[in-house]
C-alpha cells in the first residue's frame, strides 16, 4: 500500500514544503540576514562604521595639523574660543582646533585599539589554542602543555588588566608602542581562555569522535574542523575587546603613560588637559569623553548583537 | 568544603609563585642597569653602589630571586625610591582608604543593581526594561575617569552640593584608629568625623561603583529573565506558592549565581578604577599612590602595591568562589 | 459523556479555546472547542500526540499559561468559578491545594539548589498553615508513601543527589501533599526508563486510589491509559475526536484516529513478520479544522465531505464522536 500521501493544501503546519529560512543555510549567512533585522546591530556598526570612516579620512577633513597649538594666542586662563566658522568645535586649551584634535584623536584611537587587539588575539590565540588541543589530544604531555600555559594565563590574571597594562607600559617606556603591546598583553588571558574553552568542548564533540573514528588525523581534525568553528566566538570577543582597549588607551594617556609628543592627538590626553578649564569651556572635557564612551558603545552593541546571531541556541 | 577551600588555597600557590617570578623578571626588563633604572634621573655613583649592595644586583640572578622570595615572605618588599619607606608601610597605611571606597562603590553596585535588573527582567519589554538596558548599557562604556572628572566637577565644583577632594574636611576634629574613616567616627562616637567621611565617600563611590553597577543589572536582568521559564519555577507555581516566596527561594536564588561569580571579577574592576577615580578625587588611597608612583617611576612602590593588589585579588576571588560552594549544592559534589 | 453516574462534576470544561499568536504571524489554535467532564474519584485520561494541545489544555486549566502572546477562551469550571476569569489570589490558593499537577521531566522539574525536603513542605506550610517541623514530619512520611527508601535522609538531599525515578517520586510526592480532589498528571513517565515507568505509574495508581483524588493523565501511550483510565478523550490537533470509556476505546475504536493508534501497537501474538501499521504521514500534514477535518490526509476512511466540510463533536451511538465516516463493525474484523 503506498504510504505517501497528496501534501496538505494550506494549514498552519504545512511543512512538505521546504522552508529556506532553517534548511541548508550556513551559518554565517543566517547570521547577517538575523543581523540586518536587528535595530541595535545596525546603530551599533553604524558607530563604527562612521568611527572608522571618521579616522581614516582623518586627514581630509581638516586642514589644520594636530597639537599645532597656533592660536594660543587667543587663549586666556578663564576663556577659551568657543565653535566658530574657522573653528567648528573651537579651540582646546593650548590653542589647537578642537575639530582636529577629535578626528586625529579618532585615528589614534582606531590604530591602538585594532593594533593592539590584534597583538592579544595572536598571541592568546595561540597560546589558547596551543592549550586547548594538546589538552584534547590528551597523554601526559598533552595534559601537562595544557596545565602549564593556563598556569601562566592564571598569573596573568591575577592582576587586574589595567594594572597588568599599566605595569607593562611603565617598563616598555614613553612611546606609542608600550601602549600597544601592553593593553594587546592584557588581553592575552581573555583570548587563551576562549580557545582553549572551545578547543576542550569541541573535542568532545560528536562530530570529531565521529571524525576520529572515521580515521582522520587529529591534527587534521582540529585544523579542518575544530577551529573554524571556534572562529565565530573569537570575531565576536575581538570586537567586544576593541571597545575595552579604546577605553583602556585612554586610560593609560590619563596616568600619563604613552607618548607624551603633543602632535599626536589623543582623547584621554585631551581630556587630561580639560579638567583645569572646566568652568571655562567644559566642552573641552565633554567632547572627548563622549566621543569615547559612543565608541566603546558602537563596538560594545555589534559585538552583542553579533554574538546573538551566531549563538546557535536562538536561531528560530 | 574543606577539601574545597584547601584545594583552592593549593592553586594559588603556583600562580603566586609565578607573579612573583614575574615581577622579579620585570624589574630586570627595564632597560638598561637596573641599579641605573631604579634611580633613573637621580642616578649618582654612590647611590649606584648602594642600590646594588641593597638589592644585591651584584649577585647571580638565582641567588637574587631568593633574595627577593626570602624579603617578600617576611614582608619586605623594598623600599620607595623618593622617600626611602618600606612600601609595605605606605601600603598599609593608604589600603584602608581604598578598601572603603572599594566596599561603597559595591555595595551602590549590588544593592542597587540587583533590584533594578530583577525588575527589569520582570517587566521585560515595558518602559521600565528598556530604560535599564539603556542605562546600563551607557554605564558599561562610560570611561570611569571621565566619569568621576564630570561627577566632581558639576556637583562639587560647580554646585557644591558635596565636597570636591579628600577623605576627610581637614579642619574636622577625627581620631583614626583603623583607618577606615567612616568606621573610625562610629567607634569613637564622632558623629560629625563619620558623616563627614561618608560624605567625602559619596562621589567617587558613585564614580567608581557605576561600571559595576552596570554589569551586575545587566548580568541580574539576563539571569532571572532565563530562571523565569525554567521547569522548577513552573513547578513552584502550580504548587499555589506565594510571589513571594518564588522569587525569593526559587528565582532570585537560581538567578544570583552568576551575579556572585561576577562580584569576584568586579574586584579588579575596582582596584583599576580606583587608580583613576582616587587620582581625580584626590582621595588618599593606594589608587593615588600608584599614580604618583607611575609619574615618579618608583619601581619598587609599584611592584610592591602590584604585588600585593594580586594577592589581595586572588583572596577576593577565592572566597567568591568558597561562597559559590555554599550557595550551589552541584559544585561541592565537583 | 456516557456516564450514568449522577454526582455532580468536579470540573468541567466547556469549550475551551487556546490561541498562541504574536503580532506578524499567523495565529496557533492549539486548542480549541474542548469540552470535557471530571467527576470525583474519576479518572479521565487525554490522549494524543505531541502537537495536539493536550498539555496546552492542561496547561490552561492550571491557569500556568504565559500571560503575553496566548488567548484563552471558553470556561473551565470549578465549584461554580470559572477558573479562566479567576484572579491570581484565587488561583494561587487552589493550585497545590484543591488541584494539583505532576510534570513531565523529573531532570528539570525541580528546584536545583533547594533540598528536597523543603520543595515538599513548602507546599504543607503554604495551604495547611502548620509549622516547619510539622510539615518537614509530613513531607517525611510522604516520601515513605511513595516508596523513596531512607526518607529522613532524603530529606536534606539535593536533587541531583536523587535518580530521575526517585525525583518523578518526588514531585509526586509534592503534588499530593496536601490531599488535592483533582491531580493532573502531564507525561509523568515519558522521561524515564522503561523499567521505572511501570513502578512509578503504579505509585501513581495506589496513591490516588488511596486518597480518592480525581485523575486527569496526559499520555500518548495508550498502555498507560489502560492500566489506569475510566473514560478517555482523544485529541487530534488541538480537538477532541472520540470520547468514551476505556472498555469502548479499546474493544471498539470508532475513530480512524483512534483505530490508527491501536493498530501501530505491535502485539505480542501475532506471528513472525508481520508488518508493523503506522498511522501514514506525519503529524505536520494537517489540515486547519475551517477548511475540512485535520485527520483526513492521514485517514483510510477519508470520503469527499472530509475535505469539504467540518465534522463536529456529537453523540455518535454509544459514544461522543467527531468523523463523517467512523470506523464500523465489519472494518474491524477486516484488521484481525
Amino acid at each position: 500500500m503506498s504510504m505517501s500521501l497528496p501534501p496538505a493544501s494550506g494549514g498552519v503546519d504545512a511543512g512538505l514544503v521546504v522552508d529556506p529560512e532553517v534548511h541548508g543555510v550556513s551559518l554565517w549567512r543566517g547570521a547577517v540576514r538575523r543581523l540586518r533585522r536587528n535595530p541595535t546591530a545596525i546603530v551599533g556598526a553604524l558607530i563604527v562604521l562612521a568611527f572608522v570612516v571618521l579616522a581614516v579620512i582623518a586627514p581630509l577633513l581638516t586642514s589644520y595639523e594636530p597639537g599645532s597649538a597656533e592660536w594660543a594666542g587667543d587663549v586666556t586662563p578663564t576663556s577659551v574660543p568657543g565653535p566658530s566658522e574657522d573653528h567648528w568645535l573651537g579651540l582646546d586649551r593650548f590653542g589647537s582646533d578642537m575639530w582636529t584634535q577629535m578626528v586625529y584623536g579618532a585615528r589614534q584611537s582606531l590604530v591602538y585599539g585594532v593594533v593592539s587587539t590584534a597583538i592579544g588575539l595572536a598571541a592568546g590565540a595561540t597560546l589558547g589554542a596551543l592549550a586547548g588541543g594538546f589538552g584534547a589530544v590528551g597523554g601526559r604531555f598533552g595534559g601537562w602543555v595544557d596545565t602549564t600555559v593556563m598556569r601562566c594565563v592564571d598569573v596573568m590574571l591575577s592582576i587586574p588588566s589595567l594594572l597588568l597594562a599599566v605595569s607593562i607600559a611603565a617598563v616598555l617606556g614613553q612611546n606609542s608602542y608600550a601602549v600597544m603591546i601592553a593593553i594587546g598583553t592584557a588581553q592575552v588571558p581573555i583570548f587563551a581562555r576562549l580557545l582553549r574553552g572551545s578547543m576542550l568542548s569541541q573535542g568532545k564533540a560528536d562530530y570529531v569522535l565521529a571524525a576520529d573514528a572515521l580515521g582522520l588525523r587529529k591534527g587534521r581534525i582540529v585544523m579542518s574542523h575544530v577551529l573554524p568553528n571556534s572562529v565565530g566566538p573569537t570575531i565576536v570577543q575581538a570586537t567586544l575587546n576593541l571597545a575595552t582597549a579604546i577605553i583602556e588607551v585612554a586610560a593609560l594617556s590619563y596616568l600619563g603613560l604613552g607618548t607624551s609628543d603633543p602632535a599626536v592627538a589623543e582623547w584621554g590626553r585631551m581630556l587630561v588637559a580639560a579638567q583645569d578649564r572646566f568652568d571655562a569651556a567644559p566642552r573641552l572635557a565633554v567632547l572627548p569623553g563622549v566621543a569615547i564612551a559612543i565608541t566603546a558603545l558602537g563596538f560594545t552593541l555589534f559585538g552583542e548583537a553579533m554574538r546573538e546571531a551566531l549563538d546557535p541556541r536562538t536561531r528560530r | 568544603m574543606l577539601r574545597f577551600v584547601s584545594r583552592r588555597l593549593a592553586l594559588m600557590v603556583p600562580v603566586l609563585v609565578g607573579l612573583s617570578l614575574l615581577l622579579f623578571a620585570w624589574v630586570r626588563a627595564l632597560p638598561g642597569d637596573p641599579a641605573r633604572a631604579l634611580l633613573g634621573e637621580r642616578a649618582t655613583p654612590d647611590g649606584i653602589a648602594r642600590v646594588n649592595a641593597a638589592y644585591g644586583f651584584d649577585q647571580p640572578l638565582f641567588v637574587q630571586y631568593f633574595t627577593y622570595v626570602k624579603a617578600l615572605l617576611h614582608g619586605d618588599f623594598g623600599s620607595s625610591i623618593q622617600t626611602g619607606r618600606p612600601v609595605m608601610d605606605s601600603f598599609l597605611e593608604r589600603f584602608p582608604a581604598t578598601i572603603e571606597l572599594g566596599f561603597a562603590a559595591l555595595l551602590l553596585a549590588v544593592v542597587v543593581g540587583v533590584p533594578l535588573g530583577y525588575l527589569a527582567a520582570r517587566h521585560q519589554g515595558r518602559a521600565l526594561d528598556t530604560a535599564v538596558v539603556s542605562g546600563s548599557l551607557l554605564g558599561v562604556v562610560t570611561p570611569v575617569f571621565f566619569l568621576a572628572i564630570l561627577l566632581k566637577l558639576v556637583f562639587a565644583d560647580q554646585l557644591h552640593w558635596l565636597p570636591t577632594a579628600q577623605r576627610q574636611n581637614p579642619r574636622i576634629e577625627a581620631t583614626h584608629i583603623t583607618n577606615f574613616y567612616v568606621l573610625d567616627g562610629l567607634m569613637t562616637r564622632e558623629w560629625d568625623a563619620a558623616w563627614d567621611a561618608l560624605v567625602h565617600l559619596a562621589l567617587p563611590a558613585i564614580a567608581l561603583g557605576t561600571i559595576p553597577l552596570a554589569i551586575i543589572v545587566r548580568i541580574t536582568r539576563a539571569s532571572v529573565a532565563e530562571v523565569m521559564h525554567e521547569d522548577y519555577v513552573r513547578t513552584a507555581e502550580s504548587k499555589g506558592l506565594t510571589a513571594t516566596v518564588i522569587s525569593r527561594r526559587h528565582i532570585l536564588r537560581n538567578a544570583l549565581l552568576p551575579v556572585v561569580t561576577t562580584i569576584g571579577l568586579q574586584a579588579g574592576l575596582l582596584f583599576s578604577g580606583a587608580v583613576l577615580t582616587e587620582t581625580v578625587f584626590s582621595f588618599n588611597g593606594i589608587g593615588q599612590y600608584l599614580f604618583e608612583a607611575i609619574g615618579q617611576r618608583d619601581y619598587p612602590v609599584l611592584q610592591g602595591f602590584i604585588i600585593c593588589i594580586a594577592i589581595v585579588y586572588s583572596l577576593i576571588n577565592l572566597l567568591v568562589d568558597v561562597a559559590y560552594g555554599v550557595i550551589d549544592p552541584r559544585v561541592r559534589a565537583s | 459523556m456516557t456516564s450514568t453516574t449522577t454526582s455532580a462534576p468536579l470540573l468541567a470544561v466547556r469549550d475551551l479555546a487556546v490561541t498562541f499568536g504574536t503580532k506578524g504571524s499567523r495565529p496557533v489554535h492549539a486548542v480549541d472547542q474542548v469540552s470535557f467532564e471530571i467527576r470525583p474519584g474519576q479518572h479521565v485520561g487525554l490522549v494524543g500526540e505531541s502537537g495536539s494541545g493536550k498539555s496546552v489544555t492542561s496547561l490552561a486549566i492550571m491557569g500556568l499559561l504565559p500571560r503575553r502572546g496566548v488567548r484563552t477562551s471558553g470556561e473551565v469550571l470549578w465549584g461554580g468559578q470559572n477558573l479562566l476569569e479567576a484572579d491570581r489570589k484565587t488561583m494561587s490558593r487552589l493550585r497545590g491545594r484543591d488541584i494539583a499537577m505532576v510534570f513531565q521531566d523529573p531532570m528539570t522539574s525541580l528546584n536545583p539548589v533547594v533540598p528536597v525536603g523543603i520543595q515538599v513542605s513548602e507546599v504543607i506550610t503554604r495551604h495547611k498553615g502548620v509549622d516547619r517541623r510539622e510539615a518537614a514530619d509530613r513531607a517525611e512520611a510522604l516520601l515513605r508513601k511513595v516508596g523513596i527508601p531512607d526518607p529522613g535522609r532524603r530529606l536534606g538531599e539535593y536533587p541531583h543527589q536523587l535518580s530521575g525515578g526517585m525525583r518523578q517520586r518526588v514531585l509526586i510526592a509534592m503534588a499530593l501533599a496536601c490531599g488535592p480532589k483533582l491531580l493532573i498528571a502531564d507525561e509523568p513517565t515519558t522521561a524515564l526508563d522503561v523499567t521505572i515507568q511501570a513502578q512509578v505509574l503504579e505509585v501513581l495508581k495506589d496513591l490516588v486510589k488511596d486518597t480518592d483524588a480525581a485523575l486527569l493523565m496526559i499520555t500518548h501511550d495508550l498502555g498507560v491509559v489502560a492500566g489506569l483510565c475510566d473514560e478517555v478523550n482523544v485529541m487530534y490537533s488541538g480537538r477532541i475526536v472520540e470520547s468514551t470509556t476505556k472498555d469502548r476505546l479499546f474493544g471498539e475504536p470508532r475513530h480512524p484516529y483512534t483505530g490508527g493508534l491501536l493498530e501501530s501497537i505491535p502485539r505480542l501474538d501475532s506471528p513472525r513478520g508481520t508488518p508493523l501499521r503506522p498511522i501514514p504521514g506525519s503529524p505536520t500534514q494537517t489540515l486547519p479544522w475551517s477548511e475540512g477535518c485535520a485527520f483526513s490526509p492521514r485517514c483510510r476512511n477519508k470520503i469527499d465531505s472530509c475535505t469539504t466540510s467540518t465534522p463536529v463533536l456529537e453523540q455518535h451511538e454509544d459514544r461522543q464522536l467527531r468523523c463523517f465516516n467512523p470506523l464500523t463493525e465489519a472494518r474491524q474484523e477486516a484488521r484481525s
